[in-house]
C-alpha cells in the first residue's frame, strides 16, 4: 500500500470515529450501549491490515472501527450497524462492539478482554493447517496481556509455531488505569514487549503514530510467520484521543463522551495535550506533504472526501429500518 | 419497620454503605478490583487506606482466586467484578474452588467472600454484557447468590453476604443502580434465604427478583384496577431459595405466575416451578406461568432487545390468563 492510500485510509478511520462521537450530540439516542473509538489509533491500524494479503485474517477487541474500514468494509453498512438498523453489517445485532466481515477476513471481535488472543490464534491454526501461508492478526490493548488467555495463547503459539502477530495496541490506560498501575513490566519501567521473553519469542515496541514504521515492524512479523517460524509479539505505542467509551448510564438517561481519563481522572491536562499535538493523522500528512508524496491539495481533496462519504454514512444509517422485533430469534443457532 | 430511621437513597449508595459500614465494622474485611479506588477521594480509599481497598489489573482469575486464598487465611474479601459476564473468565473459581473448600475439608475451612457484580444491563450492550446469567449459578453446593431489588435489601443483603461464612455472589441490577428508596440507617442485615411480599394480594401469586420486581408491582396495579388482586414475591436470594414463602402464597391463590429476567431454561423461574408443581401441586387451580426473557442473546438493537425481555404488559396477559 502507498503511503498516500495508508494516510487516506486513516483519514477516513478518523472521520468515521468523528461521526460516531458526534451523533451522540447530532442524534441523541441513537447509539446506545457502549462504544469506543479508534482515534489516535488509525495509523496503527492502517500500518498493520496494509500487511495483510487475501487469505489473512484479523480478530480485535470492542474498540473495533477501524479494522474493518481498512479492510474496505461498506462504511455505510458499519455505521447503521452502530445505530442499531437492519442494514448493519450484522444486521443490528451486535452494535458498535461486535463488528465483523468475514468476507474480507475480519472474523470478528470479543467483548471481554482478552478472550479474543485465543480466537486469533486458532484462527492461525486453521491457517497452519490450510498450508498456505495465510496469517492471521490479533489486535488487543495493553490491559488485555493481563489476562491469563494472552499468556496461554503465546504459549501455545510460540510452541506450535502458529502465523499470528499479536499486535498490542499500547494505549498507556485499561480503561480509567494507568499501564504502571497494573503491569510488572510497565511499573518496572520496561516496553510491554518484554512479555514475549517469556515465551522465546520475538517482542518489538514499535511507535503506533507511524504507519510506516508500523508497517515495516509488522511487516516483518508477517513474514516471519508466513515462513513457518511462529508468532511476533508486536507492542504498538499509541494514544487514544478520547476517552475509553462514551459515558455508562441507564436507559433514559442521554449518553455522551466524557473527557480523556488522562484529565478527568488523572488531572493531567499536559499529557492529553502533548497527545493531541502528536496526533498521527496531522502528523502523517505533514510528513507526506513536506516529502511531496502528496501535496496540500491532494491532501484536503482526500479528507473531504472521507467527510463526504461518512455524511453518506450517517445519512443512509438515520435512512434505513430498524430491525424486526421478531428477527430477534433468528441466527440463536446455525 | 417501626423505630428504624431511614433516609431516601439510591440502591447503588445503599450497597456501598452497606460495604461501608461492614468494613468499619471488621477490619478483616478487604475490597479489590478494577472498578474500585477510582479516584484519591474515594470515600473508600480515605476511609480504610491502600492496602484494604485496591484497584486491581483486568486479571478476573486472579482476582477471585486470591480472593478464595485470603479468605482461607482469614479475611473477607469483597471482590468488585463490575459485570457478570467478567467473572465467567474465572469460572472455576467462582463455582469450583471456594465453594467446595468447607465441604471438602469435612467443615474445617471456610472461605468467605463476596463477589459484586452487575447485571442485566439492557440498554444497549448487546450480546457479552446484558445477560441475566444467575441461572448457571444457583445450582452449585456451597455458593449463595443474591438478587436485590430495593435500595433497603441492596444494603441488607450486602452486609449479610460479607458476615457470611460462605462465598456469596451478590448481583446487583444495572437497571436498578439510580433507583431511589428508603433505607434504614446504621447496621440493617436482610437474612438469606428469606422471601419478601412485596404485595400482598389474594388472587395470584407473581414472583419476580430484581427489576422484574418492578414490572410485576406496576402490573400489578393495573390489574388491581381490574378487580385482580396480586401478590407479588421475590425471593431476594436465589441460592438459598426460599420455597416455602411461594408455597403458602400459591395455598392462597392457587395460581403462580413467574417472572424472570433470565433465558427460560436458565432461570429461577423454572426452578420455582419444578418446586411448586412437585410441592404445591394439589393447591394449583390453573397452569403455572413463565414469563422469562427468550432463550436468545441480546441484540444490540431496541427492538430486538424488547422483544426477548419480559415486561409489564406480558405480566399483565400471564396473569389474567389464569386468574
Ligand atoms: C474480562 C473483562 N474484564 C473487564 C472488562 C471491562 N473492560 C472493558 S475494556 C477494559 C479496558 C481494557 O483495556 P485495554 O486492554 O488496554 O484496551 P483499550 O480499551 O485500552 O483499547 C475493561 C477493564 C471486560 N470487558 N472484560
Ligand atoms: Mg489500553
Amino acid at each position: 500500500m502507498k503511503p498516500a492510500e495508508m494516510f487516506r485510509h486513516m483519514t477516513r478511520i478518523r472521520e468515521f470515529e468523528e461521526r460516531v462521537k458526534r451523533t451522540f450530540t447530532d442524534h441523541p439516542g441513537v447509539i446506545r450501549g457502549h462504544t469506543h473509538l479508534a482515534d489516535g489509533a488509525e495509523a496503527s491500524i492502517v500500518g498493520s491490515v496494509a500487511t495483510m494479503r487475501p487469505g489473512d485474517q484479523l480478530v480485535s477487541t470492542y474498540r473495533c472501527h477501524g479494522y474493518p474500514i481498512a479492510l474496505g468494509s461498506d462504511t455505510s453498512a458499519l455505521m447503521a450497524e452502530i445505530y442499531g438498523r437492519a442494514t448493519g453489517i450484522c444486521g443490528g445485532y451486535g452494535g458498535s462492539m461486535h463488528l465483523a466481515d468475514p468476507e474480507r477476513g475480519f472474523l470478528g471481535t470479543s467483548g471481554i478482554v482478552g478472550q479474543n488472543i485465543p480466537q486469533g490464534t486458532g484462527a492461525a491454526y486453521a491457517a497452519q493447517l490450510r498450508g498456505r501461508g495465510d496469517v492471521v492478526l490479533t489486535f488487543f490493548g495493553d490491559g488485555a496481556s493481563k489476562q491469563g488467555a494472552f499468556h496461554e495463547s503465546l504459549n501455545i503459539a510460540a510452541v506450535w509455531k502458529l502465523p499470528v502477530v499479536f499486535v498490542m495496541e499500547n494505549n498507556s490506560y485499561s480503561a480509567g488505569v494507568r499501564t504502571d498501575l497494573e503491569d510488572a513490566n510497565a511499573a518496572a519501567g520496561e516496553p510491554l514487549a518484554t512479555k514475549a521473553r517469556a515465551y522465546s519469542i520475538p517482542g518489538v515496541t514499535v511507535d503506533g503514530g507511524d504507519p510506516l514504521l508500523v508497517h515495516e515492524t509488522v511487516g516483518a512479523a508477517v513474514e516471519r510467520a508466513r515462513a513457518g517460524e511462529g508468532p511476533t509479539l508486536v507492542e504498538s505505542r499509541v494514544y487514544r484521543l478520547s476517552a475509553h467509551g462514551n459515558s455508562i448510564a441507564p436507559p433514559g438517561v442521554p449518553l455522551h463522551y466524557p473527557e480523556h481519563e488522562a484529565v478527568t481522572k488523572y488531572g493531567d491536562v499536559e499529557e492529553y495535550e502533548a497527545a493531541k499535538r502528536g496526533d498521527p493523522v496531522p502528523r502523517f500528512r505533514a510528513r507526506l506533504v513536506e516529502s511531496g508524496a502528496l501535496t496540500a491539495d491532494e491532501a484536503d481533496r482526500i479528507a473531504g472526501e472521507a467527510r463526504t462519504e461518512m455524511q453518506a454514512a450517517v445519512d443512509f444509517a438515520l435512512a434505513s429500518p430498524h430491525p424486526e422485533p421478531a428477527a430477534a430469534l433468528s441466527h440463536v443457532y446455525a | 419497620m417501626t423505630g428504624v430511621t431511614t433516609r431516601e437513597m439510591t440502591y447503588a449508595a445503599a450497597t456501598n454503605e452497606a460495604v461501608h459500614l461492614e468494613m468499619a465494622r471488621d477490619e478483616d474485611v478487604v475490597l479489590f478490583g478494577q472498578s474500585v479506588a477510582g479516584s484519591p477521594d474515594d470515600p473508600f480509599l480515605k476511609a480504610f487506606g491502600a492496602d484494604r481497598v485496591r484497584v486491581t489489573p483486568i486479571s478476573e482469575t486472579a482476582e477471585i482466586g486470591m480472593a478464595a486464598g485470603a479468605a482461607l487465611a482469614g479475611k473477607r474479601p469483597v471482590v468488585d467484578c463490575t459485570m457478570a459476564e467478567f467473572l465467567l473468565v474465572s469460572m472455576d473459581q467462582v463455582v469450583n474452588e471456594a465453594n467446595r473448600f468447607h465441604y471438602m475439608s469435612g467443615g474445617r475451612v471456610t472461605a468467605p467472600l463476596v463477589l459484586k457484580a452487575g447485571y442485566g444491563f439492557t440498554a444497549g450492550w448487546a450480546g457479552q454484557h446484558t445477560g441475566s446469567i444467575y441461572g448457571m449459578f444457583m445450582g452449585v453446593p456451597g455458593l449463595k447468590v443474591a438478587l436485590p431489588s430495593t435500595p433497603a435489601d441492596a444494603k441488607g443483603l450486602m452486609a449479610s453476604a460479607i458476615r457470611d461464612d460462605n462465598p456469596v455472589l451478590f448481583l446487583h441490577h444495572y437497571l436498578l443502580l439510580l433507583e431511589q428508596g428508603p433505607v434504614p440507617e446504621g447496621e440493617h442485615l436482610v437474612p438469606f434465604g428469606s422471601a419478601d411480599v412485596k404485595r400482598p394480594g389474594s388472587d395470584v401469586t407473581v414472583v419476580a427478583t430484581g427489576w422484574t420486581v418492578h414490572r410485576a408491582l406496576a402490573a400489578a396495579e393495573r390489574l388491581a384496577a381490574d378487580g385482580v388482586d396480586v401478590e407479588v414475591i421475590d425471593p431476594r436470594t436465589i441460592a438459598p431459595l426460599d420455597t416455602a414463602t411461594i408455597l403458602t402464597s400459591v395455598e392462597k391463590t392457587g395460581r403462580l405466575v413467574l417472572v424472570d429476567q433470565a433465558t427460560r431454561h436458565s432461570s429461577v423461574a423454572t426452578v420455582i416451578a419444578g418446586e411448586v408443581a412437585e410441592h404445591g401441586f394439589s393447591a394449583l387451580r390453573a397452569p403455572i406461568v413463565q414469563v422469562t426473557a427468550l432463550d436468545a442473546s441480546i441484540a444490540y438493537a431496541k427492538p430486538m432487545e424488547d422483544y426477548v425481555l419480559p415486561d409489564e404488559d406480558k405480566i399483565v396477559a400471564a396473569v389474567r390468563g389464569v386468574a
